[in-house]
């Protein structure tokens, strides 16, 4: 082969879209296979819509239809009673990939990067080459805004197709999206009906309304009135701060002074500790920002770990808390035992963050298989690659043979049991921008193991209780069986007729049972189980099911609760 | 006290008994039973008696749910008891266990969980086996010498003459039960002896027509017939009890020391069933030397059943005698059979050891 000049070489080289990068690795974003990508596409649309309605402070409801047009195409629909978006702002933020509002600050929101739903468009249009559409009303007495759009995968720009004013008359605000996508709807595991399901158990203040391809309708309606408190945005705290980000935000803070820049623009540095941060990085607090070098700046960040400096705020974070958690579980498994446990807040590479955890124990579970795991990062359920998240790692590590349950070293324990485990922070480190698994941090694997240690130090005096019963019934049992024969002796040696015989017993039971206190017993005491919501998910996996599934929801139609509804 | 009489007692007594624990479950309380613990902790030696006495340490078992087995099976095991004294008849212990098989659930899985409940009942009413209605299946020894056994034919009743001198090879075989016999004999002692095999070695050499004595053999330790023969013959007829056991702990302290002063397990009839007077000649630590016997090392079981018995046997503790002796073997860490003497010649034993032994009360151990 004749050799190429570097000059011949250059006239390949040429720069890459962001949108580019992504129509090739797809899989990065969770579209790896048509129904994964399904599956995605519909989370990143009802993050964005639950996200949207918190900040506005809306109690949010969120309508979902998937809607199949033949046999690998199907049309998403997600509708929400957000505050709308102003025109101006849709085409970037449907159809610019990392384009939005969350990247640059610290909240505990669901989304961060500003990638997801432009990725869901940008996989509708690879896949179908159709547009998006979008329509956004910001207000009661204002027409909505109608917008077909699709991205320019060489310059990652919106494209826009058609623009329009049109009447919303049934909503007053709100942003519904549409999407036409190449994709395969099951039912099961890792499914829309999961994915909504457990958003709903971990968001009781929303209410999901789904409509399936077959088409049946299911509600999730919300638990409570009261939203969580608000995401309160922090800016980052020193510690958290790598030195390529502290040279960018040198070169972009109007700050006059290093100082001034230490103080405005990070957590928890006031003047002490930014002169402090200075002398340690031998330089002047006086120093021009944007006149620093690298050299100088990498002095600046090797002082900032010298430095001892507070924790971040943990008050910018919201836990879902332990009893709302509890009560979420309590709907999806019939156990006999169940606990939950927050968390205080802690600390990772300057960001807060909280692990809470809840357990279900016994009932309706299967002793012999693996335990389920629940994962939730900012109240989204991750149902991908758990293998590789740090929640699943943590419980492998965790020693449950002592809680009680079967576990050989270092595997998930074996046992009637589930548990689940959500993680809120301002930034949560995900492995791979599909916000599937946790990445492995020291700090954050610590609280998941003490949170599941307290629930399992619960965990296992109820299960001993369990067995003193057990074995307190076996006794009571042992008892009964030798109690006709005490009588029995004694009446045969004095002479006793059966009446007589008959005191003996009841007396010796009585005596017994005075001696020995009354039986405990354990009961599957839980009213707020929902069978029908428990199901959602756990269908079986192939599809023919489906017509069958559809006659048990006639069926069992009249048992259910108003609480849901599926309807034909 | 006649037959009847002490029947009648002992009926009474399992009524009595009964019908406390009945009242007490009337009364709405937990039904009790109290009796001796069977076990060398809860025996003193006592010289002046000259047997293992009973001390006042009792177990009460309070009917709960780890014990209403057992309660059960002892309340069966009385009442099997009161209709065998009631009817006159006798049950083995081998039978007894069979009968509670009639219990369902209360029927005993292995003959030594009956064995046990026989004798917490035994010790319970403070009387023994036979006069409950139980006997043992094992036998109570071979007895060959100067002596005649007055027995009663089973058919007619009247008195049957056995003369153990007309046994041949053979020997006359002590019955379980030995209360209602007695004696006639010129014999000067008993010799006591551990093993079938020496007792059939002397026996067929008529040593008991030389020495003039009344030859028994315990086989093993001696049963409680076997204690309560000889005991009879040693108190009816004053005759003096040699014993002559391997040179061995197991030899000293079960086969000899049980003899004579009774067992641990069984210390509320050991009045009767022990032999005070008996004597032990041989073979002691120190026949190994003056007599220049073969041995054979001691073995782990032997240190500890030397230690035990130095730490826990009232009867070790009362003579130094025997803790030097044991002291004795444990620094030659040596033991010895009967048989030993046959390395001299095979009747060295009758026609050396046992003349020498006997005329030397000095080499004896108390």
């Amino acid at each position: 082969m004749a050799q190429k000049n570097a000059e011949e070489l250059a006239k390949k080289q040429r720069e890459i879209s962001i949108a580019e990068f992504f129509e090739k690795n797809r899989h990065l974003l969770g579209f790896d296979n048509p129904r994964r990508a399904l599956m995605t596409a519909v989370k990143e649309a009802v993050d964005n819509a639950l996200d949207a309605c918190e900040e506005a402070r809306i109690l949010p409801e969120i309508n979902v239809e998937i809607i199949q047009l033949s046999e690998t195409r199907f049309r998403m629909i997600v509708e929400d009673n957000g505050p709308g978006i102003i025109p101006k702002q849709i085409p970037k933020i449907f159809a610019k990939l990392l384009y939005g509002s969350k990247f640059h600050k610290l909240s505990a929101t669901r989304g961060q990067q500003g990638i997801g739903i432009s990725a869901a468009v940008l996989y509708g249009q690879l896949t179908t080459g159709k547009a998006a559409t979008v329509t956004s009303k910001t207000g009661k007495d204002k027409k909505a805004t109608h917008i077909k759009l699709k991205i320019n995968t060489q310059t990652n720009e919106p494209q826009i197709l058609e623009e329009g004013e049109i009447e919303w008359e049934e909503k007053d605000h709100g942003t519904k999206i549409e999407i036409d996508m190449d994709g395969f709807y099951q039912k099961g595991r890792q499914s829309i009906d999961e994915y909504l399901k457990e958003t709903a158990i971990v968001n009781p203040h929303c209410t999901i309304i789904y409509t399936t391809p077959e088409p049946n309708q299911i509600i999730f309606p919300r638990a409570t009135e009261e939203l969580p408190p608000e995401p309160v945005e922090i800016k980052p705290h020193p510690y958290g701060v790598e030195l390529g980000r502290l040279l960018k935000m040198l070169e972009t803070t109007e700050a006059k002074t290093l100082q001034q820049f230490l103080t405005s623009e990070f957590v928890r540095v006031g003047p002490g500790t930014a002169k402090e941060i200075c002398a340690n990085s031998s330089l002047l607090p006086n120093t021009k920002p944007k006149k620093m070098t690298r050299e100088l700046v990498e002095n600046l960040y090797k002082g900032v770990q010298k430095t001892k400096i507070i924790a971040p705020p943990t008050d910018c974070i919201s836990p879902i808390g332990a009893e709302n958690l509890e009560r979420g579980l309590r709907k999806e498994v019939n156990a006999e035992f169940y606990c939950a446990t927050t968390r205080p807040p802690s600390v990772y590479r300057g960001n807060p963050f909280i692990i809470e955890a809840a357990l279900g124990f016994g009932g309706d579970q299967e002793s012999d298989k693996t335990i389920r795991i629940m994962r939730f990062a900012n109240r989204v359920p991750l149902l991908y690659h758990q293998g590789a998240c740090s929640i699943t790692s943590s419980i492998q590590k965790t020693s449950w043979r002592s809680y009680g349950l079967q576990q050989s070293k270092s595997s998930l324990p074996v046992g009637p049991c589930i548990i689940v485990v959500h993680m809120t922070s301002v930034w949560v480190p995900f492995t791979s921008e599909s916000k599937e698994a946790l990445a492995d941090y020291n700090e954050i694997s610590k609280e998941i193991k003490l949170a599941l240690q307290e629930c399992g130090r619960k965990l296992a005096s109820f299960v001993n209780k369990k067995r003193r019963i057990k074995d307190e019934a076996k006794k009571r049992n042992y008892i009964e069986k030798y109690i006709p024969h005490v009588a029995d002796a004694i009446g045969e040696i004095i002479g006793l007729g059966t009446i007589e015989r008959k005191k003996i017993e009841d007396n010796l039971t009585e005596i017994l049972e005075h001696v020995r206190g009354e039986l405990e017993e354990i009961k599957i005491d839980n009213p707020d189980y929902d069978p029908e919501l428990a199901k959602i998910g756990l269908e079986d996996d192939s599809e023919k099911d489906i017509s069958d599934e559809d006659e048990e929801g006639k069926k069992s139609k009249p048992n259910k609760n108003d609480k849901q509804t599926t309807l034909a | 006290m006649t037959k009847k009489e002490t029947n009648n007692q002992v009926v009474l007594k399992i009524k009595d008994i009964t019908k406390g624990i009945y009242n007490t479950i009337l009364l709405q309380k937990q039904p009790q039973m109290e009796m001796p613990i069977r076990s060398l902790n809860n025996v003193t030696y006592s010289d002046k008696e000259g047997y293992f006495e009973l001390l006042d340490k009792t177990k009460t078992r309070t009917l709960t749910a780890s014990t209403i087995k057992t309660f059960a099976q002892t309340l069966r095991m009385m009442g099997l008891s009161k209709d065998l004294v009631e009817t006159n008849d006798m049950a083995t212990k081998r039978e007894a266990y069979y009968v509670s098989k009639n219990w369902g659930e209360a029927r005993f899985k292995e003959q030594p969980e009956s064995d046990s409940v026989m004798d917490d009942i035994e010790a319970m009413m403070g009387v023994n086996r036979e006069q409950i209605g139980f006997i043992p299946e094992e036998k109570g020894g071979a007895v060959a010498g100067e002596l005649i056994v007055i027995d009663k034919d089973q058919e007619t009743g009247k008195d049957l003459e056995i003369d153990c001198t007309r046994f041949g090879s053979g020997a006359y075989s002590v019955p379980s039960s030995v209360e209602h016999l007695s004696f006639k004999t010129k014999a000067k002692f008993v010799l006591a002896i551990e093993t079938s095999g020496m007792f059939e070695r002397l026996n067929k050499h008529g040593y008991w027509k030389k020495a003039s004595c009344i030859l028994v053999s315990m086989g093993g330790v001696p049963t409680r017939a076997c204690r309560r023969f000889i005991r009879k013959l040693a108190d009816e007829h004053k005759l003096p009890v040699y014993v002559f056991t391997d040179g061995d702990p197991y030899g000293y302290f079960n086969i000899y020391r049980t003899l004579k002063v009774g067992s641990g397990n069984a210390a509320h009839i050991n009045e009767f069933f022990c032999v005070p007077s008996a004597k032990f000649i041989g073979v002691t630590p120190q026949d190994i030397i003056d007599y220049d016997l073969p041995t054979h090392p001691l073995k782990e079981v032997d240190y500890k059943k030397m230690k035990d018995v130095i730490k826990n046997d009232p009867f070790c503790q009362h003579y130094k005698e025997w803790q030097k002796a044991l002291e004795q073997m444990a620094k030659m860490k040596v033991r010895v059979e009967q048989q030993a003497f046959s390395a001299k010649s095979l009747n060295y034993v009758l026609e050396t050891y046992l003349p020498e032994k006997l005329s030397n009360p000095k080499k004896w151990l108390p």
